[in-house]
């Protein structure tokens, strides 16, 4: 630690004035940055995380009162005038941005835009910044790249954009790159493309890295220190093993002990952290994590704890917290200090799986949408295989996962078991009956017993209505008297763990959790014997999620419910999940019970995402062998022909000859049962072949 | 926190409607003249089919406000009378025409398919017909009858603009999950567009129908003015106007300006207030804007 600080960020803080009293985004944070190292900052929504790399960048609206120090390479950058601090951005420091839908300007090619960054900082001549525009795309992977320079935005995919981003950041040798959540619009497979390109741009550029995000595996693979921010102000800081293995911050610890773990096959309860993060406005005295804090004394409530450096462990490590001392002395884990929740088993455990009812069968279902051209002739040009004929079934009281990346058909599944009608071809059986032979009698009634919980808390329950119409409506729509109605309502609030008195409120009352929640037990209303559930923790902070997830385990326990649980996350699913069915492009590619599926999957697909997410675990993280899937999934209109996933299968690139090869090409691979395995589990793979991507470290 | 987020929204809204001083202004204005059309008879000494045998062609004058005609009526208490059609017609006019955009508009966007075809094709088709024109040609036939035909003619040749914003917002607003919901737990169409897609575009309806109220006005003027709309023995701001225009530019120029200048003034401050009330209802307006909005945290409180 003998060289000079890059960044050097002291006591900075940031207010901005609003019509309830001045926000406090950032309160007092301090952190210094070596060059060539990465520093992670994590935190939740609101935690002021993005808002103090804006104010490094000087980026922020002129409104905003900014306090403290920002020294970079030893010259204050706070109060320098827009036009030096040009001079800077871009060249010393760059940004990646969340969103590379809307980092890039669409009107002009992907190559303009690079090399008009060059041209900003470098005097040279446009042919030169073009070549170099090409050189950039090419160390960021883009295939072609001197194709694809002359590309436009909207010809690029997700991945590529960001992609594109990053080459324009590394345009001019910065020696800090901010990265704002760069990966958490994109897909896994995606995510572990865009952190490798990272990776790579950094060792060929030696800049140093604030990597910023909510994803506590992102940090744990890509940082070398990181600070925890809570309600604006850093909580814990140190070196990336320090703060993981041994968090002296109650609030790290439950961050910790939140997460559900890819990979543990044991599913004992997650521990949630009770609450949700202040609101900045009217911040109480004391330390603002003590409303949700287990370990609470009177001294928190009095005095907000500076982050003080811990006795035991490594340099630099820090935490905020009155009882530091004591968690070290007594080296707590997150289980010691957060009691998690016991849940039980579902009654439905002890019968065996084909023993019990199946309340939803798909056999074969094919959803097909014609791709039109033309106004008024709707001249039909193609077919978008959106599902492409799929079979699962879902017996009583179990949870069957759905996985898969954004565009694999996970959502168009659901819409269609939802819609309740015939589907195109095959069959959906909800409860013992077909769709296909419904009458918009037996359909009414069948509503009753499928319900549904979406993602987006927020866009879920309808703004204008209170929360006791909200979770009246389906029982007014099925006639239940209004007397029941005020009752039902109650109790339901507080199955879901809200109180009676909320029931007069709106929705904007709630936090994104707690809205959630009343989503859910509007999905239960009526005493449904199957939920759809929609993604329904993506949308939410991580350490909301465990709350929600231990609620909708709790509820299957009690009511004996079935899920259909769709997701992304495939961590979530571990968790929740039975059994679980992984789709690309329209068709289930591996499906089976979730710890043969998880613990040896045999799909090469199921192998890659496995191996793109993760794991919140630092030591892992670095020993891991990872599988990077090449380009972007192919698009539904056009899916290759055999089997589907040949396109970008680590497989057939490298461990198949021609000969093998030819029968991928050639023939679709059905699902059948892998040498591997025994027992349930299927894979569509022609050389099904079962390898362990994750070991179980439940024993640790 | 408050008990009831209604209450506490409508006084953000109001709170938001009054920084607007030009809103507040039109506001006074409106109700002003409604207090004066309505309420005028009850204190004014003349009304508006009384004659003054002792004052013809009078300028205005403590007795006569306005002054009077060269019969001898009081030009006020005809200005307040006709002011009461005008704004009676601009109202009721407004309601329906917003009440027919909505319904068309969210039933072509809701239902799509076929419904969607006829309705925008019966919109395609109102917009290129000449509404005024056609309006006139119709007038001998609501001749003699109740004014309130001409109000629906009016109407009828309003509503389409509206009727395709409607659409528009129906057709991203039923991919929102709050109306996937509804349908999945088996509501049927028309009251998921009246429980759910209606209210949540309520403050484009309102403010719709404010602006559409002077438009109205200004439509039924245009028309009394060249003697299709409002027929005698009623009288509107655009038969006052018909009746004096001659008068503009003779010593008697208060005969015509002072409906006129009414005329400007009124439909000035109801635009004031659809203004107003549009940077109120709608957050994203420019200066209804409260000044938080922190980029990240925005939605969360």
């Amino acid at each position: 630690m003998s060289a000079q600080p890059l960044l050097e960020v002291h006591d900075l803080s940031v207010t901005f004035p609003s019509e309830a009293g001045p926000v406090a985004a950032v309160r007092g944070l301090s952190y210094h940055v070596m060059p060539g190292e990465v520093l992670g900052i994590v935190g939740e929504s609101g935690s002021g995380k993005s808002v103090s790399s804006l104010a490094v960048m000087g980026l922020l609206p002129a409104r905003a009162r900014i306090t403290g120090s920002i020294k970079f390479r030893g010259s204050e950058l706070l109060g320098q005038s827009d036009k030096n601090l040009s001079r800077i951005r871009g060249r010393g420091i760059s940004m990646i941005f969340q969103d590379p839908l809307s980092a890039l300007t669409p009107v002009f090619t992907v190559g303009a835009q690079i090399a008009e960054a060059v041209r900003i900082h470098q005097d040279v001549s446009a042919e030169a910044a073009m070549r170099r525009a090409v050189e950039l795309l090419d160390l960021v992977g883009i295939p072609n790249p001197s194709q694809r320079v002359g590309a436009f935005p909207h010809e690029f995919s997700g991945g590529m954009r960001q992609r594109a981003m990053i080459a324009m950041a590394i345009a001019n040798n910065p020696d800090l790159i901010i990265a704002d959540e760069p990966t958490t619009a994109l897909d896994v497979t995606i995510q572990a493309q865009i952190l490798e390109t990272l990776r790579k741009a950094q060792e060929t550029t030696g800049a140093a890295i604030i990597m910023i995000t909510h994803d506590l595996g992102v940090i744990a693979g890509a940082a070398n220190r990181v600070t925890v921010m809570y309600a604006g102000k850093p909580v814990e800081t140190g070196a990336i093993d320090d703060v993981f293995y041994q968090p002296r911050m109650p609030y790290t610890l439950g961050l910790l002990g939140s997460i559900p773990r890819l990979d543990r096959a044991e599913h004992s309860p997650l521990t949630p952290i009770e609450g949700t993060p202040p609101s900045l406005v009217d911040l109480p005295r004391g330390c603002p994590f003590t409303p949700r804090c287990p370990m609470r004394i009177d001294v928190c409530e009095q005095i907000e704890p500076d982050l003080l450096p811990t006795a035991r462990s490594g340099v630099g490590h820090s935490a905020a917290c009155h009882r530091s001392g004591e968690i070290e002395e007594q080296s707590l884990q997150s289980a010691d200090v957060f009691p998690a929740p016991v849940i039980g088993k579902p009654p439905a455990a002890g019968i065996p799986r084909d023993q019990r009812p199946a309340v939803l069968e798909l056999r074969d279902m094919v959803k097909h949408y014609p791709l039109v051209k033309g106004a008024i002739l709707h001249r039909r040009v193609g077919t978008v295989f959106a599902v492409d004929g799929i079979s699962l079934d879902i017996r009583e009281g179990e949870t069957l996962g759905l996985v898969g990346e954004s565009g694999c058909g996970k959502t168009t599944t659901i819409m269609e078991i939802l819609n309740l009608v015939k589907p195109q071809s095959g069959n959906i059986v909800v409860l013992g009956k077909s769709t296909a032979q419904m009458t918009d009698d037996e359909r009414f009634r069948i509503r009753r017993e499928l319900s549904v919980v979406f993602q987006d808390p927020m866009a879920s329950l309808d703004p204008r209505m209170p929360i006791s119409d909200i979770l009246g409506e389906p029982l007014l729509t099925h006639g239940v008297p209004a007397a029941e109605q005020s009752r039902r309502i109650e109790e339901l609030l507080q199955i879901v763990g809200l109180r009676g008195e909320h029931a007069n409120r709106y929705p904007q009352e709630f936090s994104g959790g707690q809205r959630q929640r009343i989503g859910i037990a509007r999905a239960l209303t009526l005493q449904p014997k199957l939920i759809v559930l929609d993604e329904p923790v993506s949308a939410l902070d991580v350490s909301i999620r465990a709350g929600i997830i231990n609620l909708l385990e709790k509820l299957q326990t009690e009511l004996g419910l079935s899920y259909l649980f769709v997701a992304h996350d495939l961590s979530v699913v571990r968790h929740i999940a039975d059994r679980v069915g992984v789709m690309y492009l329209g068709k289930i590619v591996e499906i089976g019970e979730v710890d043969r599926v998880f613990g040896l999957p045999a799909h090469p697909y199921t192998q890659a995402l496995l191996s793109a997410i993760p794991l919140p675990d630092p030591r892992k993280e670095r020993t891991r062998r990872r599988i990077i899937l090449q380009g972007d999934m192919p698009s539904p209109a056009d899916p290759p022909s055999g089997c589907r996933f040949r396109t970008r299968c680590q497989k057939f690139a490298g461990e198949l000859n021609d000969h093998e090869r030819q029968r991928c090409i050639d023939e679709e691979p059905v699902l059948h049962e892998p040498e591997t395995s025994g027992g349930d589990h299927l894979a569509a793979c022609h050389y099904a072949e079962g390898y362990a991507v994750l070991e179980d470290t439940s024993g640790r | 926190m408050n008990s009831n987020s209604g209450q506490s929204r409508s006084r953000l809204v109001a709170r938001r409607f009054l920084r607007r001083r030009l809103a507040v202004f039109g506001l006074f204005i409106v109700f002003l003249f409604f207090a004066f059309a309505y309420l005028g008879p009850s204190f004014y000494k003349w009304r508006y089919d009384q004659l003054d045998f002792k004052s013809f062609l009078e300028r205005p004058s403590a007795e006569h406000w306005f002054g009077t005609t060269q019969n001898g009526f009081d030009m006020f208490a005809l200005t307040m009378r006709g002011m009461q059609k005008s704004l009676i017609i601009g109202l009721i006019g407004a309601v329906i025409s917003t009440a027919v955009a909505a319904a068309a508009g969210a039933a072509a966007g809701y239902f799509s398919g076929w419904t969607d075809r006829a309705i925008i094709t019966l919109i395609d088709l109102l917009l290129v017909l000449p509404g005024f024109l056609i309006i006139a040609i119709l007038s001998p036939l609501f001749e003699g009858r109740t004014w309130l035909i001409f109000v629906l003619l009016l109407a009828a040749f309003q509503w389409m603009i509206t009727a395709r914003v409607v659409r528009s917002m129906t057709l991203s607003m039923k991919e929102r999950e709050f109306v996937y919901a509804a349908r999945f737990m088996g509501v049927s169409d028309w009251k998921i567009i009246l429980r759910h897609i209606l209210p949540n575009m309520s403050s484009f309806l309102i403010i719709d129908a404010t602006i559409n109220v002077s438009s109205l006005i200004l439509a039924e003027v245009g028309l009394s003015f060249f003697g299709f709309g409002v027929q005698p023995p009623d009288i509107s701001l655009g038969t006052l106007i018909n009746d004096h225009w001659q008068s503009a530019s003779t010593s008697n120029g208060y005969q015509f300006y002072f409906p006129a200048v009414l005329l400007v003034l009124l439909v000035l401050s109801v635009n004031l207030v659809g203004d107003g009330l549009r940077d109120a209802l709608d957050p994203n307006a420019g200066a209804g804007k409260p000044e938080a909005g922190r980029p990240e945290a925005g939605n969360k409180q």
